[in-house]
């Protein structure tokens, strides 16, 4: 079954934001969704495939390599022609073991071929695209650590059975989860982009709205994706035309102060809060279809290329995205 | 007379048969009779998972003697691969890993249904709350007679695929309403509502929805989930929505009128009087750590259990004595059977190391070293504190300790096994000033969640004999320090932090009892405790 199409999301206007930023830009570096039960996070991931324009890759090739020399040699390929293929979206299931995960020896090639061949796993398989982990707060902690070691050098290095293979394993992390069910490591969650908390819409219009078009998504099929699809389309356009209007933006030297002010007013550890909130800024300002970054366009975006990055304080209930947007007031006024 | 519940849960299990895509039912009753009566109409294709399942066994994967013997690679399919009915058997013992594999399962693929039979003894043995949220139903058959139980009169009418009831807009619109009126945030149910309903309406063999399917639909999904009990007089105040546009098109009418409020009380009849009590018990058990580090079960390292047959799998430890040991009784006839000499080793053979590791406990004893009484109550504490570092080594504990008095809380040692370091580090402490309690607990908050983070085990001991005076940011006030106090306890018991209170007052502080229910730690009144007492209660506390 297809996934629900992005576009009929009603509302949770914030998370479907940072999923289109992240495919404006993907150096911005993935987006986490955490939220309580049934508001839709994994449906909003789930969707994100359709919402991305396909890339160029080698036919075949187990990395999606774009070119015919980042082939690598293991993969042992006949023709190295160029093909055009959807972004890919690997689902990283909590099951995983090490060996899906980074890849292994090929098993079947190794008894009856007697070969010593690789299989790639779900890595490689990510490289150029998405890796999603939905409950990724109850991720093992070796695969976490893993993941943190590939996400942070973009090269999966695998070193067991006698093999040693490296690749290109350069993905965007989409992570989901439930906060109560347990926390993130602070080194996994810095991994991330941008985070969106999500909740359940408070209105019965909103509510009612969303059970009409699940019931559709459900029991009137494929009148209703033809419906959505030329929605989720437009969208797809409209990223294409921002990936192109970001390299032409301008940023002022006046945005680069406040982020930068912005940073230190908040304590964020390390300079990766600045560089994420000033490329999310530049994607949004994109999207937005203007020419120049300019202040409204870091103040929309602070908060998600922010909130997962502040000290956590047990005292405060109100949740660190509020602490962002008081600093925000305070800062840029 | 059959029992209501028995009623909803055969009716409920003829729906699911009907729509699998309502996920599923949680059935909370012991073993016995009545429930075998129930599981007995379930499908007999139906596989049976137990909370130890292992992944393989879920997703599949590689089946190592079979592929070595064949030679070429046999995949073992998983439990999850093949649609259709799972039973969840002792599903309350469900980790949060398995609930969150059963729930992507669910998610991903309708044709599943879960099945998860609830045996919980107390009210805080429950199946997983994610889980729980991705199934339709939910029937407690704990009271339920095995007189009140019949078997399932099946429908006189052949049943329609679900995909042919309409519903209108209106209806859904109303589902849609009363679940905000019970206070359900998730979207799911109000969604399960809706095919419970059609699917209902289509085990009669009916087209059109009747008010009847709506209002025991919204019985059977809605009732568990209800957070707030509905208000008949808020009602009145503020009217209900204006009836929907009365151009009464039979796109957006279903044909029949049924009130809000008529639905509302088909569900509140199923409420439990004391609805608000069980909620606010749930929230507490919600906050509940899952157990999780108190004891590992693993193959790696620890204290070394039996072996047990099993599986070659990944980081398995193959128990090699053991293994010869099973193989030894076959060897005669193997080697007979197969005419080879040697030794015969086959899969059933293999025995796997087991190991179980126990994470070590911390113990931080959080003391007030305010007012006169401190400097004798510090005295017992750092006596405590060293005789049960002396019994340490047994029982692999590490103690902290921590002192608050004036404004502020101080952690005088460091989570330590070291007898020789504590005796010097608890050498001459001042004492006096005001309680800041919150402050105190804010510190052992602290060393609790950095010990978590090391893999250890964190207890909190609070020794106090009255209450506090100073707030969290220092001002002398009586008010808001007991607030900062309980809101710490609640943060506290969140994470599932185990805690004790020890009162060493003269008379027995009530605000100090109050404290321990929040924070749901036992409480001792000690008063005049010594280094002896003080150690042997916290030890009894602890379950020693």
């Amino acid at each position: 079954m297809q996934p629900f199409p992005f576009s009929a999301i009603v509302g949770q206007d914030e998370m479907k934001q940072a999923m289109i930023l992240t495919a404006i830009d993907a150096s911005i570096g993935g987006v986490l969704v955490f939220g309580d039960r049934g508001t839709g996070k994994s449906t909003a991931v789930r969707a994100l495939a359709a919402l991305l324009p396909p890339i160029k890759a080698i036919k075949g090739c187990p990395i999606n390599s774009a070119s015919a020399k980042d082939v690598p040699a293991w993969a042992a390929l006949e023709t190295k022609r160029a093909h055009e293929t959807p972004t890919p979206v690997v689902d990283l299931p909590l099951g995983a073991t090490e060996d899906r995960v980074t890849g292994a020896l090929d098993i079947e090639k190794a008894l009856t071929k007697g070969e010593k061949a690789f299989q790639p796993g779900l890595l490689a398989r990510a490289n150029r695209g998405y890796l999603y982990i939905d409950e990724v707060n109850l991720l093992e902690d070796h695969i976490v650590d893993l993941l943190l070691d590939v996400a942070q050098s973009g090269e999966n290095v695998v070193e067991r059975e006698g093999l040693s293979i490296r690749h290109a394993a350069r993905f965007v992390l989409v992570g989901s989860g439930n906060p109560e069910e347990g926390e993130l490591r602070p080194q996994l969650l810095d991994r991330f982009g941008l985070s969106v908390e999500v909740a359940s819409p408070k209105d019965v219009e909103t509510r009612v709205e969303v059970i009409k078009r699940r019931d559709a998504f459900e029991n009137d099929n494929a009148a209703f994706m033809l419906r959505w699809q030329a929605e989720d389309a437009a969208i797809r356009d409209r990223i294409l035309t921002a990936r192109k209007a970001l390299s032409k933006l301008k940023t002022p030297e006046k945005s680069l102060m406040d982020v930068a002010e912005l940073c230190l007013a908040l304590g964020s550890d390390g300079l990766r809060g600045e560089l994420t909130l000033l490329k999310a800024a530049r994607a949004y300002a994109a999207w937005r279809d203007d020419t120049a970054l300019t202040r409204a366009h870091v103040r929309a975006v602070a908060p998600m290329a922010l909130r997962h990055r502040l000290r956590r304080d047990p005292l405060d209930e109100a949740g660190s995205g509020t602490r962002v947007a008081r600093t925000v007031e305070d800062v840029l006024g | 007379m059959a029992d209501q519940n028995w009623t909803h849960a055969t009716l409920a299990l003829q729906l699911l048969r009907l729509d699998p895509g309502l996920g599923g039912i949680c059935i909370r009753a012991r073993s016995g009779p009545v429930r075998d009566r129930l599981t007995a109409m379930i499908d007999p294709a139906a596989q049976r998972l137990h909370p130890a399942v292992s992944d393989e066994t879920l997703f599949g994967g590689l089946d190592l003697s079979a592929t070595l013997a064949s030679g070429h690679l046999v995949q073992e399919k998983g439990l999850l691969a093949t649609s259709g009915t799972l039973i969840l058997a002792m599903a309350e013992r469900a980790t949060t890993g398995l609930a969150a594999r059963l729930a992507v399962a669910l998610d991903k693929n309708n044709d599943h249904c879960l099945i998860a039979l609830d045996e919980g003894a107390e009210p805080d043995e429950a199946l997983n709350p994610k889980l729980a949220e991705r199934l339709a139903f939910h029937v407690d058959l704990s009271d339920c007679a095995f007189g009140g139980t019949k078997g399932a009169h099946p429908s006189s009418a052949t049943p329609l695929p679900v995909q042919d009831v309409t519903i209108s807009a209106a209806t859904i619109a109303q589902i849609t309403r009363v679940a905000e009126e019970l206070g359900i945030d998730s979207m799911r149910a109000p969604l399960f509502t809706i095919r419970a309903a059609r699917a209902h309406a289509a085990l009669q063999g009916r087209d059109r929805l009747l008010a009847e399917d709506v209002e025991t639909a919204c019985a059977l999904t809605l009732a568990h989930r209800a957070t707030r009990l509905p208000e008949p007089e808020a009602q009145e105040q503020d009217p209900p929505p204006p009836p929907q546009d009365q151009s009464n098109d039979a796109d957006t009418q279903d044909g029949f009128d049924l009130p809000d409020e008529l639905l509302l009380e088909a569900v509140r009849a199923l409420l439990p009087d004391n609805l608000l009590e069980q909620l606010a018990a749930q929230r507490a058990r919600a906050g509940r750590g899952n157990g999780t580090g108190a004891a590992h079960k693993g193959n790696r390292r620890g204290r070394p259990l039996p072996s047990r047959a099993g599986r070659i799998s990944d980081g398995a430890r193959i128990d090699i004595i053991g293994t010869l040991r099973a193989a030894a009784p076959w060897q005669t006839i193997r080697r007979n059977g197969s005419g080879h000499d040697g030794l015969h080793i086959r899969p059933a053979d293999i025995r796997i190391k087991r190991f179980e590791e126990k994470s070590d406990r911390l113990l931080i004893f959080t003391v007030d070293a305010s007012g006169s009484s401190a400097l004798s109550r510090l005295a017992e504490a750092k006596g405590a504190v060293e005789l049960l570092l002396a019994q340490a080594y047994a029982r692999r504990d590490h103690v902290a300790l921590v002192a608050f008095r004036g404004t502020e809380a101080e952690l005088l040692l460091p989570p330590t096994r070291s007898l020789v370091q504590t005796k010097r580090r608890l050498a001459g402490l001042p004492g006096g000033g005001g309680t800041p309690l919150a402050a105190g607990m804010m510190t052992a908050f602290d060393q609790a969640t950095q010990a978590t983070r090391r893999g250890l085990t964190p207890t909190i001991a609070i020794l106090t004999d009255g209450r506090a005076n100073i707030a969290l940011d220092g001002r002398a006030d009586r008010k808001q320090a007991a607030e900062d106090a309980q809101h710490i306890a609640r943060i506290l018991r969140a994470h599932g932090t185990d805690a004790i209170v020890i009162d060493t007052g003269n008379r027995p502080e009530p605000a100090l009892r109050k404290l321990a229910q929040t924070l749901d730690a036992s409480y001792l009144p000690l008063p005049r405790a010594d280094a002896e007492r003080l150690s042997k209660s916290v030890a009894t506390a602890l379950g020693d």
